[in-house]
Formats: structure tokens, sequence, C-alpha cells
């Protein structure tokens, strides 16, 4: 659209949303989404009612003032009055705001202790945010143990403008949460790197996630479907480009998700344990490489100096395996390197550090096995 | 009221030096004045523009005119940059000129002190400002600088650091001089209780400077250290904690924050009874209330933190405690429509800035009051909602009160009366725009569109282009003041009188306009 | 009401200031420089510091030479008092940060790294105890005893605190030289404490592995000591001046604030001391 047609759409937009406001399907853009759990609605009445308050006294005063405005005009030969004290008046204009927010404070309590109950979970998955995606680790309940990472799944094409924009833009990941629906979930946040926010807003969940600590949240949703949300702390470059998406389905289906996730990983720990060769290493690195490193170190490998090195003839990539296979496990303290060793499988970790010993002007010929990283965790 | 003091009691001044020399080693308060209101404004320019750049980039979804990075380091820069560069000097500058002429002080308690404040700024600003050309850029933690996204920055973080401490020095010494100038040099008869309001809440802002600069300073000593000397504040790993950092910078921001509205009450507080031809009502429960105000901010940071998982103990304290502000706040508000009442009431443009400044304030109060409520701020934190929130208290609350001062003085500071015409113009221009760019907000908020992102998804799309619309109307509605300014400084348009609003009291208003150089220097004598 | 109505001393314009905001703009960009190895940075940085000492010498010179003749009334005094109190209460809560921070890590963040899901998920094995560095510690180190230097350090510190009183009764009184065998004991007695901590320093790296970046402790330890040995040496700077101008027959019994503020920030010190001493060293 050209600049002109937006700014006259956006304009009529204002007039006609204005008109037509208070009909359901426009509210939800301007107001809070709708509601998916128990506490998300607690939230949306709490807002409602706050909105209605604040409305009441602001006409109130407005009013008052609106009519001196106009009433008590010089220039329609208002004389001003001399009063300049009340002390009853002015006791009651600090009393009376205090009951009503007391008013007020009295149902927030409720709920912020309702929020705070995270006790007795039939779930607990752990959502730890790296830079910039989630990893999820299913800790209790069914589906313990399942564990993978979840990724932007827009395209860069439809970020830069090359492609038509999906519905979902930006809110889609390649691995979704799924979470069976009317169970009481807890979620524990903790990070890698900087602090991250796990926020689902029809849950009413919002819960930073910082490194070194673990804190919690539940929420339980009342019916399936698909909720969608993003990273709400300030976490680097691609803050705006992680987003949370869940998956809540019926008791039956989540059963049968976890059975396929549970295949997947036996699959892949196979893997964990065998030879490649060099050829079937650098394949699958390069999707290792695409999906988790491109980001910082750029698809070309030249990364985004001084705060993402090159990979293309730098010194760790070049050098000894075993020192690339250290940062890339542990990461670099204090700098936006993550830790992959919590994220990725052995052999996906060979793989990529195999395609990056091999592609651009790299070229060791050698291929990382598995075993090595096997054997640099033990160590 | 005494008479005036006539300037030429006194000839055997030193001859001061001429041209810039003049500016630079100044020591006079109206000079030092006039130095931080034209800094402050070409701060504020620059702030606008990083503003105008980022509501470039979020005018339709995709990343068209920054990258994500640059995006980033400009949030943070228009933050920094408004606050520090913009709001908080623009304050001190009114602070300069008027407070010696409103006490009948001949100048600032140490005016040579009063310089090095001024003259701190400009450096800070080259520091802060040179940022964006250093390798790696300008810092891009946000202008509330988190650890640990602080520690992983570059070279830019560092620079932001020292100015940082640079603007602190500067705050804490200007602070010191108007606290000291207010306690020790009014002129005899002018009790506590008779002083001007905006000599109360500078006051009290000063000592809210005096507390929580030094408390930023050590903040961001520990995240100096903890980049480059290997310390452990805010690494968990060795027993820190990123989230210390957020408690120490809150226990500065949130007051900071009062910092920034506190001198725009008592201006307001001086306009409204002077268009209104009628006293302040409540002077001594305004002064309790801003003495209220300020003690209640020390208690109440951590509503900034309620997503970072805080025990439910203190999150209640913290809830309760933030929504006590809007009491006192509430009373302020109160006093001034209640001077208006029964007023003969005329709007002159410091009044229509001042009746504007009260509206907009309070609907930013308001969605304050909604924030502090602990489960929505759990929807809202780090939202457009919050995005909205702030730029309500802070452009049409500091930034609506500063230009009404403007135009209350700038007949004292130049001896001509700014353009009434252009002055309106300004501010109904002002108005519409604001609240086209910034009222969209809460909706964008609300429906859960994050703040610091340089692109979102599509059903944010039209309230984003609306926003970016009044945005650029906002900006260029802000280039008549430019006008009004360069007019009145060069002496076009009608020369004022000494008092040229007929219900303006004060003893700034017996001295003729503009002020002469000196004022005050023999003290008036007030019965 | 005579007095307030003589003439305040408004100073006429000064270059100094501008000095002191270039050599702060020296200092800042060439620290900023030097931390990331480009090459001026070290000159650039000590160039700010000679800017700035020259700026100090010449803008309290005049100040002294202001005072001396008499320039200043009994309000400028008052203001001179005010300001210094308020000053040093900037100065309490730059070290209130630091005293937070500690408080922070003793009471909230170790402990809960030490407990609950932090403890079983993240950091196994950590028991929170106080001192530590944390719950992944880089070496092992021996945290500080209280009742060594530190116990001496702060009989010294007391002691000083005596002295400079001592002087000033001597001073009000017209005794010149207790006035001035007070302030050089006191300039000796923080001389003393400066060259004993230097000494505990110098122990905790090479004996004890003590370190600033020996996690939380090392931080919080030499951070909060460092920043008071700063302000010792600013302390013990600004009385070796008062001693010079002793010397050189400066103040009267009625007219001294320059030696006062010197006494006060010297009292602000010690005390500052006092509760080092017991939150970080002796509990
Ligand atoms: C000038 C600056 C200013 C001012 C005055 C205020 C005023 C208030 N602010 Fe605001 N605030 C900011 C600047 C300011 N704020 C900034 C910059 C941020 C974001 C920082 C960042 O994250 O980058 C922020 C963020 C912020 C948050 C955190 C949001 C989040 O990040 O999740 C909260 C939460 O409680 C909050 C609350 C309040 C409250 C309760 C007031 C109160 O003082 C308001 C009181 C006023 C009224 C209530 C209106 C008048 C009263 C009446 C008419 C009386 C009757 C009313 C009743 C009884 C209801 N503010
Ligand atoms: C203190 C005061 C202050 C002021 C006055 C403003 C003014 C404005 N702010 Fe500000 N803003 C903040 C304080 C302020 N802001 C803070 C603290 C943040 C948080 C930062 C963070 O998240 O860390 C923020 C964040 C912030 C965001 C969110 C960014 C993000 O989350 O990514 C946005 C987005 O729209 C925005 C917009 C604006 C706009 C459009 C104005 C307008 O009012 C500006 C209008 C002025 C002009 C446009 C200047 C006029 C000049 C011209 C028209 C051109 C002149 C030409 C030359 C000089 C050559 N601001
Ligand atoms: Cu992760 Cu923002
Ligand atoms: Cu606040």
């Amino acid at each position: 659209m050209s600049l002109a047609a937006r700014i006259a759409g956006s304009t009529l937009f204002f007039a006609l949303t204005f008109a037509t406001a208070g009909t359901a399907i426009a509210q939800s853009r301007y107001n809070l989404q709708p509601p998916a759990t128990g506490v998300a609605s607690q939230i949306y009445d709490l807002h409602t009612l706050m909105l209605i308050i604040c409305l009441v006294i602001f006409i109130g005063v407005f009013g008052v003032m609106f009519w001196a405005v106009f009433r008590h005009r010089k220039s329609r030969g208002a004389v001003a009055a001399n009063f300049h004290e009340n002390t009853t008046v002015e006791i009651a204009w600090t009393v009376v705001p205090v009951l009503i927010l007391l008013g007020m404070a009295w149902p927030a309590t409720q709920t912020v202790i309702e929020m705070k109950d995270t006790a007795d979970p039939d779930i607990t998955i752990k959502a730890t945010g790296y830079q910039w995606k989630w990893g999820y680790d299913y800790l209790q309940g069914e589906g313990e143990g399942i564990r993978f990472v979840s990724n932007l799944s827009t395209p860069r094409a439809q970020i830069e403008g090359g492609a038509p924009k999906n519905e979902a833009y930006l809110l889609e990941v390649d691995n979704p949460l799924v979470v069976p629906v009317g169970r009481k979930v807890r979620i524990l946040t903790t990070a890698a790197d900087v602090i991250h926010s796990w926020w689902v807003p029809a849950f009413g969940v919002k819960q930073d996630a910082i490194p070194g600590f673990i804190r919690d949240a539940w929420f339980r949703a009342d019916a399936e479907g698909i909720y969608r949300g993003n990273c709400a702390e300030l976490c680097g470059r691609d803050h705006g480009f992680m987003p949370v998406e869940v998956h809540v389905v019926s008791a039956a289906a989540y059963t049968a998700w976890v059975a396929e996730r549970q295949a997947a990983s036996a699959a892949s720990a196979a893997d964990d344990t065998r030879e490649f060769t060099l050829a079937e290493l650098v394949e699958r690195g390069a999707q290792v490489y695409a999906t988790n490193c491109a980001a910082c170190h750029q698809p070309n490998g030249q990364g985004l100096p001084p705060a993402f090195p090159a990979l293309d003839g730098s010194p760790v990539v070049r050098g000894e395996a075993a020192g690339q296979i250290a940062v890339v496990l542990n990461g670099r303290p204090g700098t936006a390197m993550a830790a992959f060793g919590q994220l990725l499988s052995d052999a996906d970790i060979a793989a990529a550090i195999t395609f990056t010993r091999n592609t651009w002007s790299n070229s060791s010929g050698e291929a990382v096995q598995p075993a090595a990283i096997a054997a640099a965790r033990g160590g | 009221m005494s008479a005036v003091i006539p300037d030429h009691l006194h000839d055997h001044h030193h001859p001061a030096p001429g041209g810039l020399m003049r500016w630079i080693t100044t020591t006079n308060h109206k000079d030092i004045g006039t130095m931080y209101l034209v800094f402050s404004f070409i701060m504020f320019l620059s702030g606008g523009v990083m503003a105008l750049t980022i509501r470039a980039e979020l005018f339709q979804p995709g990343l068209q005119v920054v990258q994500p990075e640059f995006f980033n380091q400009l949030t943070t820069m228009h933050g920094l940059v408004m606050v520090f560069g913009a709001i908080m000097p623009a304050f001190v500058g009114f602070a300069n000129w008027q407070i010696p002429l409103m006490i009948g002080a001949s100048d600032m308690a140490f005016a040579r002190m009063n310089n090095w404040s001024f003259w701190l700024l400009p450096p800070a600003a080259m520091l802060l400002i040179g940022s964006f050309f250093v390798p790696g850029g300008a810092t891009a933690a946000g202008w509330t600088l988190y650890a640990p996204l602080s520690v992983q920055m570059g070279m830019g973080m560092d620079l932001a650091i020292f100015a940082v401490h640079i603007m602190g020095i500067s705050s804490i010494m200007g602070a010191i001089n108007i606290v000291v100038t207010i306690l020790n040099m009014r002129a005899p008869g002018m009790t506590m209780m008779k002083m001007p309001l905006f000599c109360w809440t500078w006051l009290i802002t000063a000592y809210l400077l005096i507390a929580v600069m030094p408390v930023l300073a050590g903040a961001v000593t520990m995240i100096l250290t903890d980049r480059h000397f290997g310390t452990s504040f805010f690494n968990a790993a060795g027993g820190g904690d990123p989230v210390m950092f957020q408690h120490i910078f809150w226990f500065f921001g949130h007051p900071e924050v009062y910092i920034m509205i506190l001198p725009a009450f008592g201006i307001v507080s001086q306009i409204i009874p002077a268009f209104a031809r009628k006293p302040l009502f409540g002077y001594a429960s305004m002064v309790y209330a801003t003495a209220s105000i300020a003690i209640l901010s020390f208690v109440v940071w951590a509503h900034h933190m309620f997503t970072t998982g805080m025990p439910v103990a203190g999150q209640l304290f913290f809830m309760y405690a933030t929504m006590l502000i809007a009491v006192p706040t509430g009373v302020k508000v109160f006093n001034w429509v209640a001077t208006m009442w029964r007023g003969a009431l005329s709007f002159e443009p410091p009044m229509l800035w001042a009746t504007g400044f009260i509206f907009v304030f309070t609907m930013g109060g308001f969605t304050g009051l909604i924030c502090a409520i602990a489960p929505i701020d759990i929807q809202v934190q780090d939202t457009y909602y919050v995005v909205a929130h702030f730029h309500y208290v802070l452009v049409a609350g500091s930034l609506f009160a500063l230009f009404a001062g403007a135009y209350y003085w700038l007949p004292k500071w130049t001896g001509v009366m700014p353009s009434e015409t252009l002055g309106r113009l300004h501010f109904w221009c002002s108005i519409v725009f604001f609240n086209i760019t910034f009222f969209p907000m809460h909706f964008l908020g609300l429906a859960g569109m994050p703040r610091r992102i340089p692109d979102y998804a599509l059903q944010f799309a039209d309230f984003n282009a609306m926003a970016s619309v009044g945005a650029f109307g906002f900006g260029l509605s802000q280039l008549i003041f430019i006008a009004v300014a360069v007019r009145c400084a060069r002496g076009i348009g009608q020369r004022a009188t000494a008092r040229p609003w007929d219900g303006a009291e004060g003893l700034e208003w017996t001295v003729p306009s503009p002020a002469p150089h000196h004022t005050f220097e023999t003290a008036p004598v007030l019965r | 009401m005579t007095e307030t109505l003589e003439k305040y001393f408004v100073p006429e314009p000064s270059k100094y200031p501008i000095f002191g905001s270039i050599a702060l703009l020296m200092f800042g960009s060439g620290a900023v420089m030097w931390l990331h190895e480009v090459g001026a940075g070290p000159w650039v940085f000590f160039l700010g510091v000679a800017v700035l000492i020259y700026m100090l010498f010449g803008w309290f010179g005049q100040v002294v030479r202001e005072s001396e003749t008499g320039k200043y009334g009994r309000q400028v005094d008052r203001s001179f008092r005010w300001s210094m109190g308020w000053f040093i209460f900037s100065e309490v809560m730059f070290f209130a940060a630091f005293f937070g921070a500690l408080f922070y890590a003793r009471v909230f963040s170790v402990p809960m790294l030490g407990s609950g899901d932090n403890e079983a998920l993240l950091w196994p094995g950590f028991a929170a105890a106080w001192p530590t560095a944390g719950p992944q510690p880089a070496d092992a180190f021996t945290p500080m005893g209280a009742w060594g230097i530190p116990a001496l350090n702060t009989l010294i510190l007391l002691s000083s605190g005596a002295t400079v009183t001592w002087a000033h009764y001597g001073l009000l009184k017209g005794a010149r030289g207790q006035f001035k065998l007070g302030l050089l004991l006191t300039v000796l007695l923080g001389a003393t404490f400066l060259g004993f901590q230097i000494y505990e320093y110098l122990h905790a790296y090479a004996d004890l592995n003590l370190r600033l970046d020996s996690g939380i402790y090392g931080s919080t330890f030499f951070m909060l000591t460092g920043f008071h040995g700063l302000h010792v040496t600013i302390g013990a700077i600004m009385l070796t001046v008062m001693l010079g101008r002793a010397i050189a027959g400066h103040f009267t019994p009625e007219h001294h604030f320059a030696f006062e503020a010197a006494a006060w920030y010297w009292h602000f010190v010690d005390v500052v001391w006092l509760l080092l001493f017991v939150v970080v060293y002796w509990l």
C-alpha cells in the first residue's frame, strides 16, 4: 500500500473502529485477549472493573473542571471568588480515594494469591530462554523426559518483505509446546544467557526467565486451541522474534503426541552412538546451523562483529576440534554465545561443528563424531 | 511585595568576557538557566528524531527502515536522551531561572559550581550520542540497562555508563545548589510556607535527586565491574542475581519518574492560580501531598518487577504502596480543579497548556494505577500499554508542563510576549497529535504487543500506523515552538511589562521584563 | 535580621568549570578506550586526571583566597554547611547501593540459589553459606578474618576520629600547636590505615586467593572496602590540605568551616568503616 493510502486508511480505520466499538470482534483488538484460563478471566474482569472506576472518577473530576472552564470564564464576566481552603472538602477527597482503593485492592489480592499457587501440578515443564528461542523440558507428569527447542518458523523473506506474510506472522514456531486441556500445568522458567520472559496472554501468564534461577507460574487451559505469545523482556537483537506457541489438545491427542515424541527421541538417541560419514555430518550440520547458529554467525559465516564473530576463517574453527567443542558445549560466559550442550543432541552438535569446519573457506576435511561430543561432556 | 531593586546599585561588576567565553565562564543563574533550556531542547529534538525513526520502522509490519540491533539502540538512546538529556535538564533550567527570582535571592548559592553542573552535560551528551559511532554501536539494553544484557553489550555500554556517571555528578551538584539556595537565601519574611509552590516542589525534587542519583551511579558501577573486572553482582554462577540489578535500578528509577513530574506540578501550580485570578486552593495540602509522593516513591520500586516472580507478600506490599500514591496525587488534581472553580478564567497559552496537562496527565495517572494492580500488570508489563502510560505522564505530563512554564515565563526571560496565535496553534496541534500517537498504544498493549520490538504481528498493524502518523504530526508541531522561542529571543513581538499576566503573583513579577542581569542584589523585604 | 541583608558573595566568571568538564570527558572516554584496548586510552585517561588535578588546585585555591580575604559572610558560611551535609548524604546513598547489594546477596540470592528448585535443577549440591563465591566458583578462597588487621584498622580510624576532634578543640581555644599536632596525627593515622589496607589486599591476593572475581564475596568485599579506601584517601588529602593551611596560618576560632568540613567527612568515613567492619568482616 502506498504511504498516502495507508495514512488515509488508518484515519478511516480510526473513525470506523470508534463507531463500531463494543462489537465482539472489534473488542479483542482494544482489550485484553479473550481469556482461556480462570486466572486470565479474573484479570480480565479486574481490568474492566478498574477501567469503569477510573472512567467514573475521570468524568466526575473533569466534568467539574470543564464546567468551570466554560462557565467561570473571565470573558463571560466571571468574577473570581477568593476561597482557598476548606478542611472538610480536603479531608473528604483524601479519605474517599482511600476507600475506593481498598475496594480495588480486595479482588486484586485474591487474584495475586491464586496466581502464585503453583502447588500440585499435573504436569511440570521447564521453559529455558535462549537468545533467541525457547527450550522445553517436560520434567514431571505425562510426557516426562520430552525435551525440544522451539524456534521462530516465520521465513526471513516474509520479515524482509520478500514474501507475503502469513496470518500467524512472527507468532509461529517449528515445535510448539503441547499440553492437555483442563490440566494444571506448572511452568518453570529459567534462562541460559540473559533475562527473557515467557508470556501467553490468553493464559494470564507472564513469568521472567532469569539466568541461574528458577521461577514458576501455572495455568489450566479451559479450551483446546492454539495460543500465542511472545518473549516479553528485552533480550537482545532478536527479542521480537522469539514467540511462544502453545497447543492445548485433548487428553487422547496429548497421549498420542507424547508417544510420537518419545519414539522420535529414541531415534535421536540412537544417532548419538552412531558413526557418520563426513558428507552425512555436513548435510545434517547445515540444517542444525541454519536453525541454531545462523541468526548470529550469519548464513555466510561472516558473523556481525564485534558482537557475533565470524566463523569463516575463525581461529577456533580452524584450530583443534576439542577447543571448538568446548565453546559450543559450554558457551562463552558474558557473551551471547549460548551453551548448546543443554540444547542439542550429541549428533546435532557433532554435525554442526563438522559443517562449520568444512564450509566457506574452512576445509579441515575432518569429521567430528558424536562420540567426541559425548567424551567432551563426560570430561 | 516590596519594590523593585534597580540594577544600577552595583555598577562595579567585573568586566564579563564576551562572546562564547561569556557562556563558558558565566556564574549568572540566568545565563546558566538559558543554557540548560537550550541544551535540553536540542536533546529533545535529538531524542525526537530517534523516536521518529522508531515510529517509521513500526509504521508497518516487517523490517524496512532499520535493522533490529540498531532499532534496540534507538529505543535505548531515545529513553536515555529524553530522560537525562531533555526532561531533567529542562527542569533544572527552570529552577535556575526562577528560584532566585521567586525567593528574592541575588543568585544561586554556589554560582561557580552551578556553571559546572551545566557544563558537565555537554560532555555527557557527547559520550552518549558519540556511542552510536563506536564499533558495535550504542548500548541496546534499554534505558533500564538490565543486567546481564548490559553485561553483554559492546563499547557503547561503557560510554553510556560514564555518561550516566557524569550526568549524575551534575544532577547531585545542581540539587545541592537548589536545596541550599532555597533553605538559605530566601528574602527576609519569605517563610517556607509563603514560598511559591514551584520552589517547594523543586526543594523536594532536589532531595530525591540527592538520594537516588548516587544509587544509580552505584548500579552502573557494578555493571562496569561485572563487565570488565570479573565481579559477580549480577551473575548467579558467582552467587549474585540479575534481579538484584533491577532492585537497585528501580530504587533509583521510581523516584526518578517523580523527579520528572514534581517540578511539573510546581509549574502548573503557579500558572493555574494566575489565570484563574484566584489564590491556589489548599496550598498547605499541596506541600504535604508533594512530600508524601516523594516519601512513598521510595517504597514502591518493585512495581516494575511484578513479573520477576516475587513472593506473594512482596507483590502485595508493592501493589498496596503503589496504589497509595494515587491519594496525594489526587489531592493535587482536586486542588487544581478547585482553584479553577469560580475563578475568572482566561486561556492564554500558558493556561491552555496547564489545563491540557491536568487532563492528559490524569489519564496517564489512571493507567499507572491500572499497572499497579499486580495481576493486571502481569498482562501489560513490557507491552505498549506501559509505553502509553509513561508517555502520558512524561510527554503530556512533564513536557506539557515545561511548555506551559515556557510560555508563562518567556516574557520575563526575553521581555517579549510569546505569540499568542502560535502558542495556541502549538498547543492544539500537540494535544491532538499526542493523543493520536499514544492513545492507540493502550489498545496495542492490551491486545498483546510487546515493547522494544522492531517488528510485530499483523493484528497490530492499524494502530501502529496510526501512532506513527501521529508521531510525525506531533514532531512537526514542536517546530512551532522553535518559531515562538526564536521570535521572543530576537525581540519580535509585543513588549512585555514587568507583570504581563494580570493574575500573576510573586517576586519575579516585581523586576522588569526582561529580567536584568543582576536582580535582588539587596534582598527585598516581605512583610 | 541585619546579617541576612549583607550582600551574598557571587563569584566572578570562572574558567575552572570548563576545565573540570573537559577533564571528565577525557577521563571517561580515556577509560573506555583503555578498557577496549584502544592505543591512546591510558594517555587520554591520565591527561584527564592531570587536567582534573589542575582544576581542583586552581578552583580550591581560589576558594581559599576568597575565604581568607573575608569575602564569605555568615550566610555564605551557612551555605557551605548545608551543602557539605547534603553532599555527605549523597555519599551515604552511594555506599547504600553497595551495602544493599551485600545485604541482598546474603539474605536473598545466595540462600535462594542453595534451596528449592534452584538447587535441585540448576545448582545441584550447592550449599548456601556465607562467605561464598557462588555455585560455580573458579577457585576456592579463604575469607578475610575480622580480628587481625581489620580490628586494628578499626582502632586506628576510631582514634583518628578522636585526634581530629582534639585538633578542633585546639583551634577553638586558640591552641594552634594542639590544632596542628592533632591534624598531623589524624593524617598519619589515616595513612597507616591505608598502608594496612594495601597490605591486606596484597595478602588476600597472594595468600588467601581472595580476588575481585571470587564470586559475590570477592565482589562485595573489594568493592565496599575499595570504595571506602578511596574515600579515606580523599579525606586524608583534605586533612593534609587543612594541615598545610594551618601551618600557613589560616583559620580563626570563629571562621574555619573548611576544616570542619574535612572533619565531618572524616567522621563519615569512620562511620562507614564501622558498618563495614560489622557486616563485611565480622558477621
Ligand atoms: C513522570 C513520570 C511518571 C509518573 C508521574 C508516573 C506515575 C505513576 N506510575 Fe508510572 N511509569 C513511568 C513514569 C511515571 N509514572 C515510566 C517512565 C515507566 C516505565 C519505565 C520503563 O519500564 O521503561 C512507568 C511504569 C510504571 C509501572 C510499571 C509498569 C510495567 O512495567 O509493568 C507502574 C506499575 O505500577 C506504574 C505506576 C504508576 C502509578 C501508580 C503512578 C501514580 O503516581 C499516578 C497517580 C495519579 C493518578 C492516579 C491520577 C490522579 C488521581 C486522582 C484524580 C485521584 C482519584 C483516583 C483514584 C482514587 C483512583 N508506572
Ligand atoms: C522522557 C521523555 C520522553 C519523551 C518526551 C518521549 C517522546 C516520544 N516518544 Fe518515547 N520513550 C521514553 C521517554 C520519552 N519519549 C522512554 C523512557 C522510553 C523507553 C525506552 C526503553 O524502552 O528503553 C520511550 C520509548 C518509546 C517508544 C517505544 C520504543 C520501543 O519500545 O521499542 C516509542 C514508540 O513509539 C516512543 C515514541 C515517542 C514519540 C513518538 C515521542 C514524541 O513525543 C517525540 C516528539 C519530538 C520530536 C519528533 C522532535 C521534533 C523534531 C523534528 C520534527 C525534527 C527536527 C529536525 C532536526 C533536529 C534536524 N518512545
Ligand atoms: Cu527473549 Cu526477549
Ligand atoms: Cu515506578
